[in-house]
């Protein structure tokens, strides 16, 4: 027993380079932040999550929470409008391959390259605002608003919308010609055929992807940090001013109580999505 | 409603103008969506070639891609991190992956949730609790942004493991490998000059997408004080905004053929990776899942 035991360990020495290399650089760190989070000056302690609750920090946070559900609605709600676009053109037409390459490559976007290219259009000297303000009279040049929680929801609209094409298009290419011709066959509308059939089948999908949508836009920082330069509406920005400037709301390790406050916000997000998948998986090929 | 149902009955006429409605609801849609995707690209082209002095067009924006020291030499820095990322990634990921289908079984779910488990875990999150790693690594290596080739093949892990588990499942590893031994091949030799080989595409995918990650990231960067491309182009907006919108252009366009060459060499391969990844994060193009934008 104690043999066969040993010659089965044997081979998972092969696996211990990269198991040592997790350890460092993704176990440590995520470990480090759990227990950073309830420690202050290396002593056990509640008062950096105490921090969370300040109300600074609490608006912080809902409007973290608006932002990413907000775009996660506009992001879903057209994404999946171009999937259904998509879906019902031929499925191996050049349409359906140029949408799906391009949205593969939009989702990854994001980051100071996607908030510079909004401000060429939309920016104090952009393109469009420009344009806008000397042909339509609107204020756009002279306004901060790109800057704001309403820029970041229209910015991160352009990595959402792709992302849930690409999530959403497997559930609508789920959803089989012949349900709809025997619904049709039934006596069923267009109507009634969406209300009683596509739309139930397709809900879990659709929430699924939302909550994908929102712990998207809840974990980004990038676009946010090129975007907004002062202040910190959302809670990313909390965290990079709790990392750069060492003591925040006279707490030190205060970055780690916003971190795990993300982790656990994203994690049971992400328990959602994983759930609502399992659901869809049970009817899409 | 699935391709209309009238193929048969193409003449009566409610089909038809359900049909009708059904083209223009797509082109309304697609056209709309395609526009809000291509304005800021045209936006930044002509921004980043517009001169504010004489009203006509001019490169120099461009031009300082090469002659200002300060972005080209954060573009030499990530370029070279994002080679030594992709060096470092392959290096760990692909012998663990084909031994542990080959030797370790049991050590494939484990495996699988791990490398994907920076999907979960926001980047942001990552680098709040590396700082007493860095200072290590700065004690060990110097304070050189070359340490961050360490980080970010966590940041590329997923997406690498995808692609290359894809691959993996395309080519029977065990027959292969059984086949060398026989013939009297050491377990190094299967690895590096039987599977490999074999791999090719797998491998092209996870380096790609390695590399436009690598030069798309700021997070990291940015909090750990390097001055890598998406550094650079942040500081240097204060001073130049046209150089860098040139320089995100760029960087950009850099990426966008990265990823489409991606997809398209590993567009045989969409179907079949589908029905694998749906499980975790139910994504089917070409491209390994970009489920939560690394640099976003």
């Amino acid at each position: 027993m104690a043999r066969t035991r040993l010659a089965r360990l044997r081979p998972a020495l092969g696996v211990v380079p990269f198991g040592v290399y997790l350890l460092i650089f993704l176990v440590v760190p995520t470990v480090t932040v759990v227990i950073g989070a309830f420690a202050e000056d290396g002593r056990p302690s509640l008062a950096n999550l105490a921090g969370l609750v300040e109300p600074s920090v609490l608006t912080a946070l809902l409007n973290s929470v608006l932002v990413s559900a907000v775009t996660a609605l506009i992001g879903g709600v057209v994404g999946a409008l171009v999937a259904y676009a998509v879906v019902t053109g031929k499925p191996d037409g050049a349409l359906r391959r140029l949408v799906t390459s391009v949205c593969g490559v939009l989702a990854q976007f994001g980051g100071v390259t996607l908030a510079f290219a909004f401000i060429a259009t939309l920016g104090i000297s952009g393109v469009v605002s420009t344009w806008l303000d000397a042909n339509l009279g609107t204020g756009l040049t002279s306004s901060v608003w790109l800057f704001g929680l309403k820029g970041l929801v229209l910015v991160y609209a352009y990595f959402q919308i792709p992302l849930m094409v690409i999530v959403f298009l497997p559930a609508l290419d789920g959803v089989r010609v012949q349900w709809r011709e025997a619904a049709s066959n039934l006596g069923a509308t267009t109507w009634q055929y969406w209300r009683l059939v596509g739309l139930p089948l397709l809900t879990p999908a659709f929430l699924g992807s939302l909550l994908l949508l929102f712990a998207n836009s809840f974990a980004a920082y990038a676009t946010a940090a090129a975007l907004v330069s002062q202040g910190s509406p959302i809670i990313p920005l909390w965290i990079r001013s709790a990392l750069t400037s060492e003591v925040v709301l006279g707490r030190q390790n205060f970055a780690y109580a916003l971190a795990l406050e993300m982790i656990v916000i994203v994690a049971v997000v992400m328990a959602g999505y994983s759930l609502l998948v399992r659901r869809t998986a049970r009817w899409v090929r | 409603m699935g391709p209309v149902s009238g193929t048969v009955t193409r003449g009566t006429s409610p089909q038809r103008a359900a049909r009708r409605r059904l083209t223009v609801f797509r082109v309304v849609v697609l056209g709309l969506v395609g526009l809000f995707f291509v304005v800021p690209l045209v936006s930044m082209l002509d921004f980043s070639t517009r001169s504010f002095r004489t009203g006509g067009r001019t490169g120099a924006a461009w031009a300082k891609l090469v002659t200002d020291p300060q972005l080209s030499g954060a573009i030499v820095t990530s370029l070279v991190l994002a080679v030594l990322t992709v060096v470092l990634m392959v290096v760990l990921l692909v012998p663990t992956m084909i031994w542990v289908r080959l030797r370790v079984p049991w050590a494939a779910r484990p495996l699988e949730f791990l490398c994907l488990l920076p999907l979960t875990v926001p980047p942001l999150v990552i680098v709040v609790g590396l700082k007493n790693v860095v200072l290590w690594l700065n004690y060990l290596f110097g304070d050189t942004p070359y340490v961050l080739a360490l980080l970010y093949v966590v940041l590329v892990l997923p997406y690498a493991y995808r692609a290359l588990d894809a691959g993996l499942s395309a080519i029977d590893v065990t027959t292969l490998a059984e086949a060398a031994r026989s013939l009297g091949a050491g377990w190094a030799t299967v690895i590096v000059r039987v599977v490999v080989p074999n791999l090719t595409t797998a491998l092209l995918s996870a380096a790609f997408i390695s590399i436009a990650l690598v030069l798309g990231e700021f997070t990291f960067a940015s909090l750990l004080n390097y001055d890598t491309l998406q550094v650079a182009i942040n500081l240097q907006a204060k001073s130049d905004a046209q150089e860098s919108i040139a320089a995100s252009l760029a960087s950009i366009l850099f990426a966008a053929v990265l990823l489409v060459v991606l997809s398209v060499v590993s567009g045989g391969r969409r179907r079949r990776s589908a029905s694998a990844s749906a499980r975790t994060t139910a994504v089917t193009t070409g491209t390994p899942a970009p489920t939560t934008p690394a640099q976003a």
